[in-house]
């Protein structure tokens, strides 16, 4: 056997791998979707939803080097256009989902054009900036019901395929879930995510090297504007009601802080950010099990933030490889 | 709108946009000397006003003793804080300042909600500044606002006089552009980073309380005015005061005429504003092109 096939079978294997602890998950999650309670489920539905909005941040700042602190905005704006699409009738999943897709990457464009002109800190900034546009034309204006929000009159649906159905939306979400995360990873591994890590190590060297950068960049951002607008859409679904608060900053921070919380530049630190970060606000705001403490959830979530960035700069995933052996060795 | 109307305008436009500045030259001043981006100062800005609540009916009439007060509380707050939090941030990353500092927020947010609750609260305007001054009959103007204008002025120069006159200011500037070689020059580098922290904190905390009494104290006025902070530091250029200056008049007329004329739509002014200057020149009105 020559060299080459041994890296080759090797490398097919450790990729594999990779996929192997993803793929179970979501057969196990698949599998055991109907024997969950009511709490359990939405729960899982919950969680799932968030790892969609986290992954596709993660696009950005994880492969891309993108911090931006303004993602929320596609978020609610997915959200926002499958309610006032849907009607009083009940919409069809089948156009909702792409309206709602299309109307996040489209306002992404807008965003990103401008924002990444920017660099660094200013595009914090600006990114932070235009959320809040967002989130004011919503709030100040009676497109969508002001500051009250709107609702829902019937969940959208395709034939049998009806969101109404708990156990319909629970595999819809997972099915979107499977999709999105399997899409990042065919980007990481395509020329294109190449390219967008090669932006994040060193811009200047790929624009000597004749890569369009900003092109690059604009074209990440509006994918992850769509991805995010996909988790608004199942967001509005679930809830059957939508308001500004979705839009709101406090939203994109945890965002940022889930796929931190999780390890940056993998796929599963997202979805494990999004998994520790909302059971960690469900605990801080149970009264069973912090007391009165409970009605200040805000308060040790903040300090559990604080010490969680100062401890783990790496994310829990940096915590996992620190303990294994094979690392330390 | 008649010629009064729109001078009054014009008068709150140049008031508002004077108080953001009072309050972004905070921001600008840690960001640019330290490097630290940090989204809890407009937390500050929220503690004065609430330390303007909370001192008023102390002090009655005498105002000026009540900001003096507030203000030294603030920058000892200020101190105290950069010893414990701000210190541990200068070698972190931008990310994870901007998460730690948005952690400090939550906590900030909730022991106000835990020590004055979550009602909107009024501050009264003290006796000696109560009315109005007129202009014959083309306009009255209250005196608070003007005296408000006045002090931001005064503030605003004082801190010109401060960074560009005094040996203080030489070395905030020096640590600004090269941080080693201020340290290679015998300058206790970390004193006189606690010393600019305190000073943007007690900046802040001073706007919000000079504001209390023109908007009521409220929830979430911190993370209002960062937000338009954000948006004027991104109009007026990186590290540029009179770009900062600029910005937040050019912010104040919008903001203020954008109410008048498109109550609804209001909101979305300055950012509309932020999006025409980033088409025209990215690097901000004043910026440097990097």
């Amino acid at each position: 056997m020559t060299e080459a096939t041994t890296s080759m079978r090797s490398t097919a294997s450790t990729r594999l791998g990779a996929l192997a602890v993803p793929v179970a998950c979501a057969i196990a999650i698949a599998v055991l979707g109907p024997l969950m309670g009511n709490y359990v489920s939405d729960f899982v539905v919950k969680v799932m939803i968030l790892s969609i909005f986290a992954l596709s941040l993660e696009l950005l700042v994880g492969m891309t080097g993108l911090v931006s602190l303004g993602h929320a905005a596609f978020y609610g704006i997915g959200a926002y256009v499958t309610v006032l699409a849907s009607g009083s009738e009940g919409g069809n999943l089948a156009l909702l989902l792409p309206a709602a897709m299309g109307a996040a990457a489209l306002y992404a464009l807008f965003v990103g054009a401008l924002s990444l002109r920017t660099r660094g800190v200013y595009f914090i900034m600006v990114t932070l900036a235009f959320a809040q546009m967002a989130f004011f034309v919503f709030h100040d204006t009676k497109v969508g019901g002001g500051s009250d929000g709107i609702y829902m009159y019937v969940r959208p649906a395709i034939g049998k395929l009806d969101l109404e159905n708990r156990m319909v939306l629970f595999y819809v979400v997972l099915a979107s879930l499977v999709f999105t995360y399997g899409l990042l990873a065919l980007v990481r591994r395509s020329r294109f995510g190449a390219a967008l890590a090669g932006i994040r190590v060193n811009e200047q060297r790929m624009r000597a090297a004749g890569f369009p950068v900003y092109g690059y960049k604009l074209a990440a951002f509006v994918l992850a504007g769509a991805l995010a607008g996909l988790a608004g859409f199942l967001l509005a679904s679930r809830d059957g009601v939508v308001n500004p608060e979705l839009m709101a900053w406090h939203n994109s921070g945890e965002v940022l802080l889930m796929v931190i919380l999780g390890g940056l530049g993998h796929l599963r630190g997202a979805v494990i950010g999004a998994i520790a970060f909302t059971l960690l606000k469900e605990i801080f705001s149970t009264h069973a099990v912090m007391g009165p403490l409970a009605d200040h959830w805000q308060l040790t979530l903040g300090i559990a933030i604080i010490v969680f960035v100062a401890l783990l700069p790496k994310g829990l995933i940096g915590l996992a490889k620190r303990l294994s052996p094979k690392e330390a060795a | 709108m008649d010629f009064g109307t729109f001078l009054v305008q014009c008068l709150n436009s140049v008031q508002y946009g004077l108080l953001l500045f009072l309050v972004a030259s905070g921001l600008t001043l840690i960001f640019g000397i330290m490097g630290v981006i940090n989204l809890a100062h407009g937390s500050f800005y929220m503690i004065g006003a609430y330390m303007a609540f909370a001192l008023a009916p102390l002090f009655g009439d005498q105002f000026l003793l009540m900001l003096v007060a507030g203000v030294v509380l603030a920058a000892v707050f200020g101190y105290l804080l950069e010893w414990a939090f701000f210190s541990y941030l200068y070698q972190r990353d931008h990310l994870q300042q901007v998460l730690m500092t948005y952690g400090l927020i939550l906590v900030f947010e909730e022991l106000r909600s835990i020590l004055v609750g979550n009602d909107v609260h009024g501050v009264k305007v003290p006796a000696w500044l109560d009315g109005s001054f007129a202009l014959g009959n083309v306009m009255s103007y209250p005196w608070y606002r003007l005296f408000a204008s006045a002090a931001c002025i005064v503030l605003a120069a004082g801190l010109y006089w401060v960074v560009n006159r005094t040996r203080l200011g030489m070395m905030i500037r020096a640590g600004a552009s090269n941080r080693d070689m201020v340290r290679g020059l015998g300058i206790d580098v970390k004193r006189l980073y606690r010393i600019v922290f305190a000073a943007g904190v007690a900046l802040a905390a001073l706007a919000g309380m000079i504001a209390a009494p023109m908007s009521s104290v409220y929830p979430n006025m911190g993370a209002s005015v960062l937000i338009i902070c954000f948006v004027l530091v991104v109009i007026g250029g990186i590290g540029s005061i009179t770009g900062a200056l600029l910005a937040s008049l050019l912010v104040g007329f919008v903001d203020t005429f954008g109410k008048v004329f498109f109550a609804d739509l209001a909101g979305i002014g300055i950012y509309l504003l932020m999006a025409i200057v980033l088409i025209w020149k990215p690097e901000g009105l004043m910026g440097r092109r990097p």
